[in-house]
């Protein structure tokens, strides 16, 4: 069986980590790295017979990932610094957010930039705030940051200048070019509190985000570490409250994202064993290509499937911008010398 | 990928994956005396790829990759691929390791202490550790040197001694040819040559060893030792280490340890024998 397969298999509970050999473990260490995934696969596995020299390289990145987090949380505290005194509330959003909530996903989940969300009339403010307290623009072309600011969802990244964090501060969640308009007043509006008193999205909101962020947005980089969000947070959320899946399926279709959620639920069925919720279930040949894409890794973590990856990004684009306006953004990139193909999910 | 290897450094268990047998070939030569234990994962993973499928063969260049990587790294000619999974293999270390505080310096022990030479390339810390290694002294790296923050022990990290330009003809005059790699000509570092360490370093490879001294040295000048605060030696150190950051409270704690514990000094020399001598000078007179 491939590696990525068993990462999976291990992750839903199908694999027993006491029959791998270590010639399994090499693949599933290399494809866990490469997913983002290793110390969540290591809190996963963390009272499982694993092989001594298994066990001592996850209990590495449990550490790591505790410190990680840790430096995550000081940068929240550090924008709540900044933007407090202004009167500015924020949401915080993905990573930052479920770590700050204390979910099941964030053990030992990596995060990367602090993303948060603010109402939009408070950008302005929000960016000045953040400049003075020692942000600074993170250098890029001028096209670049005119197209952040026309037709984002978010600012250009900043980075602060002496912890050398990057900060996004969004106004809603999909890009404002984007086929879908999710409903970003509500989005804030209905934030909850952690113990610690900062803003996170409510739960039904916080899974339509995961599944918008992955589905309806990216290219699926990354898209196993999202699913597993998704699966997690959904998983706790309905066993929380019986009425959450209900919830969810309203507020999705409230901003325009069922079909995103849905397809989520299903693919966290296909991938890491879900209960789907009565009526969730139903027949869509894409799924196929959404694992397919997921899965595409070799035993060494590389990507394979070059073309698979390339449709996905295409994809990406079609769905965030009109296709006239998508034909000239390319051809600006173009003209400039991007290399499309080396580009993240970012406003390439 | 096509050709693999299995090696382990120190506490590091390496994987490298190789479109061609070159490199592989090469790598297995180099460690063939190393302890295995095939039974053990690998901890880090390095891939030796061909960027388009043709360049396997057509004007073959060697692109580096593995867990961890560097974006616009430069390839290397195909006659490199043992460079290439090399500097792979300190890429993986240096960016992925997070059991040890890691230092970009060189050391080697007696009586189970341990010297740590910390400088920029060029400074001599390689080809000292090198040439003290071929005396009375075991060689434990010219490369990292890992500090456990449990015990505060020293580890050891003896990979092929990665020898340059002008040390390569000062190396070769006094061990045997069996233990040097072939010459790689005109690399981006200059001329390259690798030596195995001497069979009891690399059997000693698991024996932690108690920090004694911390030299910073300079090649060139006259001959001088400058004793060194414990501040400045810390920020010295934090500028040497690839994971000191990222250990966040562990790795603070234990480089003010190994710093408050360990007598740091600055050594100028103007050559290698002078060079030597001062280290065993300090040796004799400080080292506790």
């Amino acid at each position: 069986m491939s590696a990525v397969r068993t990462l999976v298999d291990l992750l839903a509970g199908r694999a027993d980590a006491a029959t791998l050999a270590p010639r399994d473990w090499d693949g599933v260490i290399s494809v866990a790295r490469a997913e983002a995934m290793l110390a969540t696969l290591a809190h996963h596995l963390r009272d499982t017979g694993l092989p001594p020299a298994v066990a001592a390289l996850f209990a590495d990145q449990r550490a790591a990932a505790r410190v990680a987090q840790a430096q995550a949380l000081w940068e929240v505290e550090m924008a709540r610094r900044a933007l407090a005194p202004q009167g500015i509330e924020f949401v915080l959003l993905k990573g930052a957010a479920y770590a700050a909530a204390g979910l099941s996903c964030s053990e030992g989940r990596q995060i990367g930039d602090l993303d948060i969300l603010v109402q939009a009339l408070d950008v302005r403010r929000a960016e000045n705030a953040l400049l003075n307290a020692g942000w600074e623009w993170v250098k890029s072309d001028p096209y670049d940051d005119f197209y952040y600011r026309e037709h984002m969802h978010e600012l250009p990244p900043l980075i602060h200048s002496v912890r050398d964090r990057m900060i996004d501060v969004h106004h809603t969640i999909l890009p404002l070019t984007h086929r879908k308009t999710p409903d970003a007043l509500a989005l804030v509006g209905d934030a909850v509190a952690t113990v610690d008193g900062y803003a996170v999205l409510c739960p039904e909101d916080m899974a339509v985000h995961c599944a918008a962020h992955m589905i309806a947005d990216g290219d699926l980089q990354g898209g196993l570490r999202n699913l597993w969000d998704f699966h997690c947070l959904t998983r706790d959320f309905a066993s929380a409250d019986p009425g959450y899946w209900g919830k969810l399926d309203g507020r999705a279709a409230m901003h325009g994202l069922r079909g995103a959620a849905h397809r989520s639920a299903r693919l966290a069925r296909d991938i890491y064993g879900a209960v789907l919720p009565p009526g969730w279930d139903r027949h869509d040949p894409a799924d196929l290509w959404f694992r397919r894409r997921l899965l595409a890794r070799d035993d060494w973590g590389r990507q394979t499937d070059f073309l698979l990856q390339q449709a996905f990004y295409i994809r990406s684009h079609w769905m965030r911008m009109p296709p006239l306006m998508l034909a000239k953004h390319l051809w600006t990139k173009w003209r400039k010398g991007h290399n499309p193909a080396s580009r993240g999910t970012s406003s390439s | 990928m096509r050709h693999s290897a299995r090696i382990q450094v120190g506490p590091v268990r390496f994987r490298i994956g190789s479109d061609w047998r070159a490199p592989i070939a090469a790598i297995e030569a180099l460690y063939v005396d190393y302890p295995r234990d095939d039974a053990r994962p690998a901890d880090a993973t390095v891939h030796l790829f061909a960027a388009r499928p043709w360049r396997r063969w057509l004007r073959p260049s060697v692109h580096i990759g593995g867990d961890f990587v560097v974006p616009d790294a430069l390839p290397l000619p195909l006659a490199m691929g043992l460079l290439a999974a090399e500097m792979g293999m300190n890429l993986q270390v240096a960016l992925g390791w997070r059991r040890h505080l890691l230092l970009h310096a060189s050391a080697v022990a007696r009586d189970g202490r341990a010297v740590i030479l910390s400088g920029e390339s060029g400074s001599g810390k390689s080809t000292l550790a090198a040439l003290l290694g071929e005396g009375d002294w075991r060689l434990m790296g010219d490369e990292f040197t890992l500090i456990d923050p449990a015990s505060g022990d020293a580890l050891a990290f003896p990979r092929a001694v990665s020898l340059k330009n002008e040390a390569i003809a000062e190396m070769t005059a006094r061990v045997d040819a069996a233990r040097l790699g072939p010459l790689l000509a005109g690399t981006p570092k200059g001329d390259i040559r690798h030596l195995v360490p001497r069979a009891d370093a690399i059997a000693a490879m698991h024996v932690p060893a108690r920090p004694a001294l911390i030299l910073f040295p300079r090649f060139g000048g006259e001959a001088a030792i400058e004793p060194m605060g414990e501040g400045e030696a810390f920020v010295r150190l934090t500028e040497a280490s690839t994971n000191y950051t990222a250990l966040g409270e562990a790795g603070f704690a234990a480089l003010a340890r190994l710093v408050r514990g360990t007598p740091a000094f600055g050594i100028s020399y103007p050559d290698s024998a002078t060079g030597m001598a001062l280290v065993e000078r300090l040796w004799g007179e400080t080292a506790r």
